[in-house]
Order: C-alpha cells, then structure tokens, then sequence
C-alpha cells in the first residue's frame, strides 16, 4: 500500500508495475508516475507536452 | 549479453510490450528517464551497446540521440531520422525529393502568406503545426473566415513554432487510411484506420482493421522509408485519387492498437532490428 501525493488516499499498487508506469488515483483521478514500484514510491505525472507523441 | 539502452518519458503498453520481448530474449536492459538525463559534452558510460529511443516527447528524444550518437552509441532511431520525421515540413520535403506522392503542400511564415498559400490550395485545407502528434492543433479550413480566425488564435496563443505555418490540399478520404510499420527493408503490417471523423487517428477514436500489403503499399512504403533515413517507421497513408500518398512518418512509433488487428508480433520485429543494428 502507498499513498497518493496529491489527495493522500490509500493506494494499493498492482503487481508487475515498472518504473516509468503511471497509474490513476481511484480517489482524485489524478495521474501518478511509478519511481519505484517495490517501495511505493510515486509522483505527479507530467502533463501532457506539446511535442509530446509520436 | 547485449545491453540494450530503452529511454523513454513513461511507460505505456507499447513500452512495456517491446521490453517483454527483450526480457524473454535476456537482453540487459538499461532503463534510461529522459526526465533524469544529465548530458555532458564529453563522453558519457551508459553501460550500452544501443539505445532504443521511447521517448514521448520529440525535443528531449532530439537532443538525447544526438549525444547518445555523439558518445559512439548506435540508436534507434538515428538523430537524422527524428530531425526529418519529427518536423512535417521536413518530412514533405523529404518525399518531395524523392518522388513520392503526398499531399500538396506549403509552408508560409506570415498569415498574410498562409492566406495566399491557402488560397492557391483550395478550399477546404488543413493547417498543422509542424511538429506535435495524435492530430493536436490540426484544423481542417472549409473557408478564408475560419482561416483567419485560426491564424489570429495561433498568432495571439501560440508559440514561436506556431508561426511556421504547415498547409496542406485537404484529400478526401474513403472513411479511412492506411498506418503502415517499416521495419528495416520490410513493410510488416499495416492497418485501415476507419472513422467518420476527417481525423482517422486511433487516439481519436478510429477503430484498427488490417490492410493487405500490396505491391503498391509496400512500394510506397519502402520508398519512403528510404528518403527519410530509415529504421522502425510507422507512416500515415491516404488513398488518393491519382493512388496512394504518403502523409506522415513517425519515429517513436506506436503499435499497441495494431498487434492483434495485423497478427503481427510487432515488438518482435522491432527487438529483431535493434539486435541486428548493434550487432553490424
């Protein structure tokens, strides 16, 4: 279990999740970027930028 | 063991497919955040023998391949690649240059000239910012009023890239196009892209079918891969009055929605060409 940085919910991860992954916040829906999936460390995804695709 | 770089923003199902296919493969993989990338002049040690660029933004995946390359590390894609596929007045000239049917195309740098260039085009046109993806910021013109009132918004809104205006002939489409993956000297699967919407991009909601690849596809496609360099390519194709065009080529490409569509293994394919290239 981990906690969301921005509304502080209750989070639990879901196995196999890499580094780099970003997930939703079930309580505030905002986007969480995995840091380190085995410690349940998380941040702010970036927003989406304008050279951002493919 | 080959130790392969994988440099990406975040991981998306397209990411977490090709480093499946590594994984099953043993390769070493070195996960490199373009978010923590500290470039220095001087040659850096990734502990790499390739790097295979995943990054979603087009600047950082520019500058992160021109020092890699600089190190003496081989990418996928080249820096060359990215420079021409990730700018679409540079991709048009590319095909231009070699022949290749594509849309008529200008570029202005004033409004009152991309105006005139739209005018000489026709009614209706589409106007696009020259570097971007997934359709942002594309606005088809049906008239000189709307025109106006989008140069205006780019003028007043929008960055210095904003003032480079990219106009296209607006091609009428059969309800769909064509994305095509080149992979090396192969054309290995390709999709229809159908939706009522002049937008057929998948992350607009087009739904994914496959496309036979015929003589002419794979000619088109080929031929396109060379003149922008080559490498693992996913290209945008109408089909046009006077035969298929090409419209766009995207280097980072993404595959996730055309997998199941082509039965293709396309992270295969691309994990294939990445051995291969570090291995010449």
């Amino acid at each position: 279990m981990t906690k969301c940085i921005e509304c502080e919910a209750e989070i639990s991860l879901p196995a196999g999740l890499e580094k780099g992954e970003v997930i939703d916040c079930p309580e505030c829906g905002v986007e969480l970027e995995v840091v380190n999936a085995e410690k349940g460390e998380l941040r702010v995804a970036e927003v989406e930028g304008e050279d951002w695709g493919q | 063991m080959l130790r392969v770089g994988f440099l990406y923003s975040k991981i998306r199902q397209d990411e977490k497919l090709l480093l499946e296919e590594m994984r099953k493969r043993n390769l070493e993989i070195v996960k490199i955040d373009d978010k923590e990338l500290n470039l220095s002049l001087e040659k850096q040690d990734f502990g790499i023998d390739i790097l295979l660029e995943r990054s979603v933004s087009h600047s950082r995946a520019l500058y992160a391949l021109k020092f890699f390359q600089s190190y003496g590390i081989p990418t996928v894609n080249t820096f060359d690649v990215a420079t021409v596929c990730g700018d679409k007045a540079y991709t048009s000239l590319a095909l231009e240059n070699h022949g290749i049917l594509t849309p008529k195309t200008r570029v202005a740098l004033t409004e009152e000239t991309a105006i005139q260039a739209m005018e000489e085009l026709g009614w209706p046109c589409v106007i696009k910012p020259v570097t971007g993806s997934w359709a942002r910021m594309c606005a088809k013109l049906n008239d000189k009023d709307a025109a106006e009132a989008v140069l205006e918004h780019k003028k007043v809104l929008g960055e210095y890239m904003h003032s480079i205006f990219y106009i296209q002939e607006y091609i009428e489409k059969p309800g769909r196009d064509i994305r095509a993956f080149v992979v090396g000297d192969e054309t290995i699967a390709a999709i229809y892209r159908e939706s009522e919407h002049w937008i057929t991009n998948t992350s607009r909601g087009a739904i994914a079918r496959n496309c036979e690849i015929t003589e002419e596809l794979n000619e088109i496609c080929l031929k396109t891969a060379e003149a922008v360099g080559g490498g693992v390519l996913a290209m945008d194709v109408f089909e046009g009055k006077e035969g298929l065009m090409m419209n766009e080529v995207n280097y980072t490409m993404e595959f996730k929605n055309s997998v199941e569509p082509t039965g293709v293994d396309i992270p295969k394919k691309v994990i294939d060409y990445v051995v291969e290239t570090a291995r010449k």
